[in-house]
């Protein structure tokens, strides 16, 4: 099972962004554990300047946006 | 090519609206109509064309780039990668930590996050689209200046003493590994975008800043068209028009509590001018109202001690007073046209 972290202080992106992630896994059939980092201080341990990013299984694969559903679903299936 | 935007105003409001141009409320609708339909044409022209352009800058190359620069062009370059480097207010937190824990100084951190509110591209299409590109030039660099000078005085009050805890120790870091690397940081590779992906990540921020500002836009040329057709021509120039010293920190004040970004306090601007406001004590207005605005002060508390909030407030009004009373002494030199 994957774990997907999105970090981000708390804006509508962060939110759309976990969204978005639990309805694909949702429609792939697969039981992801998705978890909102808001602690500045972890923020900058995974060395992420642009939210909102996502890190799948603590290694950061996006930064700076609302990723697209083609991405998503790469991360879910690889 | 602007002057389509006059005259199908006239048509609307006049034309088809049938107001008397002669009246108060037909001034203002006049006005309304016109800086609407051209703020928002040259906003969806201008926004699409830098995201374009931008499309492939990243803040990891952006913190590098300062790191190489010496400290004086830091400060310099730190202000203008704030200028235009585009990010929302709830990304401050993860940029200021990344460049805190890469050793930046706190002022040169600062002078970006102090710029990058106040000089955007919005703002610039704006101004240069409603008072001229003298007026632009002016502002962008009297933004920039106020940043630079912010930054620097932050840090030699030795502003660090009081970030938070773990802000500080990250900083504190960075410092002491510095000068064990040797050569340049190693930056993430990045393939270069295909025209398609440019156009689409332009897309992208285009709906999202337009569908940001656009209530922005309407409020602020609501206000400036009240003010355009309701208070006499002079009526400033009459009362405040010699520039008394007091009106400047009276409009930083006026300023504080109205939470708007650049796109909402521009129309308002162009019409306190044109009825006779001084420039400096309108900047002055201008730069408080988008500069230091509470919910961003209140993000900051996440990194920074009170102490150091309060400071940073401090330098930021003293920095729009000073801008204000400056500017205000030079321009029947320099602003012959207003």
């Amino acid at each position: 099972m994957k774990t997907f972290e999105i970090l981000g202080t708390g804006c509508k992106k962060c939110v759309k962004t976990a969204e978005s992630i639990e309805r694909i896994a949702d429609e792939l059939g697969q039981t992801v554990t998705v978890e909102k980092v808001t602690d500045p201080a972890k923020i900058m341990e995974y060395q992420v300047m642009s939210t909102p990013a996502v890190a799948v299984d603590g290694n950061v694969v996006h930064s700076g946006s609302i990723p697209g559903r083609d991405e998503i679903t790469r991360w879910l299936t690889s | 090519m602007l002057a389509l935007f006059t005259e199908f105003a006239t048509w609307l409001a006049y034309g088809i609206l049938g107001l008397d141009p002669a009246t108060r409320i037909g001034t203002s609708v006049h006005f309304f109509i016109e800086d609407t339909t051209k703020i928002l044409f040259l906003l969806v022209l201008m926004i699409y064309v830098i995201a374009l352009a931008r499309a492939a800058l990243d803040l990891e190359r952006v913190r590098a780039y300062i790191q190489s620069k010496n400290r004086f062009a830091g400060y310099v370059f730190g202000s203008g990668f704030g200028a235009v480097t585009p990010f929302c207010s709830c990304s401050s937190i993860p940029l200021f930590l990344g460049f805190t824990s890469a050793g930046i100084p706190l002022g040169i951190t600062m002078a970006f996050l102090f710029t990058s509110p106040i000089i955007n591209e919005v703002a610039v299409v704006m101004l240069w689209g409603l008072l001229g590109w003298e007026f632009t030039l002016a502002y962008v660099v009297i933004g920039m200046t106020a940043g630079i000078v912010g930054g620097m005085i932050l840090d030699s009050l030795g502003g660090e003493r009081w970030l938070k805890d773990f802000a500080a120790k990250a900083y504190q870091k960075a410092k002491d590994t510095a000068h064990e690397q040797s050569g340049d940081p190693e930056l993430p590779k990045r393939r270069t975008m295909s025209f398609a992906e440019r156009h689409q990540f332009a897309k992208e921020e285009l709906k999202d800043i337009v569908g940001r500002i656009w209530k922005w836009v309407l409020i602020g040329v609501g206000i400036g068209a009240g003010l355009h057709g309701f208070v006499p021509d002079g009526w400033f120039a009459d009362n405040l028009g010699s520039g008394q010293w007091w009106s400047v920190p009276a409009a930083v004040f006026a300023g504080l509590p109205l939470y708007s970004n650049a796109t909402g306090v521009i129309p308002v601007i162009e019409s306190l001018i044109v009825k006779g406001l001084p420039v400096g004590t309108t900047l002055a207005f201008c730069m408080s109202t988008v500069a230091a605005s509470f919910p961003e002060f209140i993000m900051l508390k996440q990194v920074m001690t009170f102490r150091l909030l309060a400071l940073i407030f401090v330098i930021l009004l003293a920095n729009f007073m000073v801008v204000g009373w400056v500017i205000n002494a030079i321009s029947p030199w320099i602003f012959t046209g207003f």
